[in-house]
């Protein structure tokens, strides 16, 4: 079993490619079937753990204060997202409370800590224990945390919601737009990039 | 613009076994064997990934039809109780002039799913049957529907958010109907059923002529075409 270095193997049709160098930012397509292969990370590895930092706090505010608060005659009534999850599954709603949890806030809070966990260490160039099982978690993650989804949904809810009653848009509102953005900035990040950074940081050591 | 196609070698003729979790390239890996970087099992192609397929398909088949028929949402007012499936949701704020937000909820609870579903059953059965019938458009339409999956799930958020807020008891109720349970099913169901279909299968035509035996240097075709 030897490893060809040089070949990329396009997931979309199984075509073997040529690696080529890319320049920052440039993204390579398989030429048969337009899926894409490699892109060129830029300057995301510098950015990425400030950003996940910067990701948790929001997501701590996102989800501590409430995201919409409705009056209706002189009563009033908020919801957090928990709040939300907790109300569904009282009402004998388990299953779809369960799907709000986990891609709401639980896949999108594993995806963080995961990061923070792998990233901090490997600063220092050093691979933290479960390097392996956690970036292949990573992967499997990506596609089911939805907080983008959510926040359109928030929109969709407040939109409704303005023609019967008074509704204000709480903190947690705010907190979500800018996490969506950040989001997709982290999200973004390819795990797979994980493996070329461990591997230079071995190299290195090895020298 | 289905020009000549370029003869492309594949990893699988080849013998060529890619790890599809770190992406390295392996020769002489037999299939099950674990990757050398990462220790991930490599295959040439999903495991069972025809069956697979089907079997999430039917599923979400079947339970699309009480997605949209059972009631997703059910609100109490002083006026009385009312109940909305996802369509007279939509039809809620077509009439109410909301005409972007019935576009948008139309789109990504009814068209979406019914679209997911067509689609992957049309390319399932095509590449199952080793079809060469419009491979790029297939290859397309299948990068379109992983992007799109996921947006389905805009009325589950919509009615979990308005069931937890709206909990004025006598004035104005809203709970969760078993629609939306229904619903939130099919979304996940599809989006599984879009994980496990392979999209290399769409290329491998039964009976293609076998590709003419060339050195390793010159068939490994260069990426070229960057973005």
């Amino acid at each position: 079993m030897k490893e060809i270095p040089d070949a990329i193997v396009c997931e979309g049709c199984d075509a073997i490619c040529r690696r080529v160098a890319l320049r920052p930012r440039e993204v390579s397509r398989c030429p048969r079937c337009g899926t894409e292969l490699e892109r060129h990370p830029g300057d995301q590895h510098a950015r990425i753990l400030p950003l996940t930092v910067a990701s948790l706090i929001l997501f701590t505010i996102a989800n501590l204060f409430p995201i919409v608060e409705m009056e209706l005659q002189g009563l009033s009534s908020e919801t957090t997202l928990a709040g939300a999850v907790v109300a569904l599954a009282s009402e004998g709603m388990s299953p779809v409370a369960l799907l709000v949890l986990a891609t709401t806030i639980l896949f999108p809070l594993l995806q963080l800590c995961i990061l923070a966990y792998l990233l901090v260490p490997m600063a220092y160039e050093r691979r933290p224990a479960g390097f392996s099982v956690l970036v292949k978690l990573l992967l499997s993650l990506r596609p089911w945390g939805m907080v983008e989804v959510f926040l359109l949904g928030v929109l969709v809810a407040f939109i409704k919601l303005s023609s019967m009653a008074h509704v204000i848009a709480g903190p947690a509102l705010w907190a979500f737009g800018i996490l969506t953005v950040l989001l997709t900035a982290v999200i973004s990040f390819d795990p797979r990039a994980f493996w070329e950074m461990a591997f230079e940081a071995r190299a290195g050591q090895d020298e | 613009m289905n020009d000549q196609p370029t003869p492309v070698e594949t990893a699988a003729a080849r013998g060529l076994l890619s790890c599809h979790h770190c992406g390295s390239v392996w020769e002489g890996a037999s299939e099950g064997e674990r990757c050398g970087r990462c220790a991930t099992r490599l295959h040439s192609r999903k495991a069972d990934s025809f069956n697979r397929t089907w079997a999430y398909l039917i599923a979400a088949a079947i339970l699309y039809l009480p997605a949209n028929m059972l009631p997703v949402m059910i609100t109490k007012s002083l006026f009385g109780t009312q109940q909305d499936t996802i369509l007279s949701g939509v039809i809620y704020f077509w009439v109410s002039g909301a005409y972007g937000l019935a576009a948008l909820i139309f789109v990504a609870s009814f068209l979406v799913p019914l679209f997911k579903l067509t689609a992957l059953t049309l390319l399932n059965y095509l590449s199952q049957r080793g079809s060469d019938w419009r491979q790029l458009e297939r290859a397309r339409l299948y990068r379109v529907l992983e992007a799109i999956g996921r947006w389905s799930m805009l009325d589950v958020f919509v009615v979990a958010l308005l069931a937890g807020l709206v909990r004025i008891q006598g004035f104005a109720e809203i709970t969760a109907g078993f629609g939306i349970a229904a619903f939130g099913a099919v979304v996940v169901l599809t989006m599984l059923a879009s994980q496990s279909f392979d999209p290399r299968s769409t290329w491998d035509v039964r009976n293609a002529p076998a590709p003419e035996a060339r050195t390793a240097d010159d068939d490994m075709k260069s990426s070229g075409e960057t973005a």
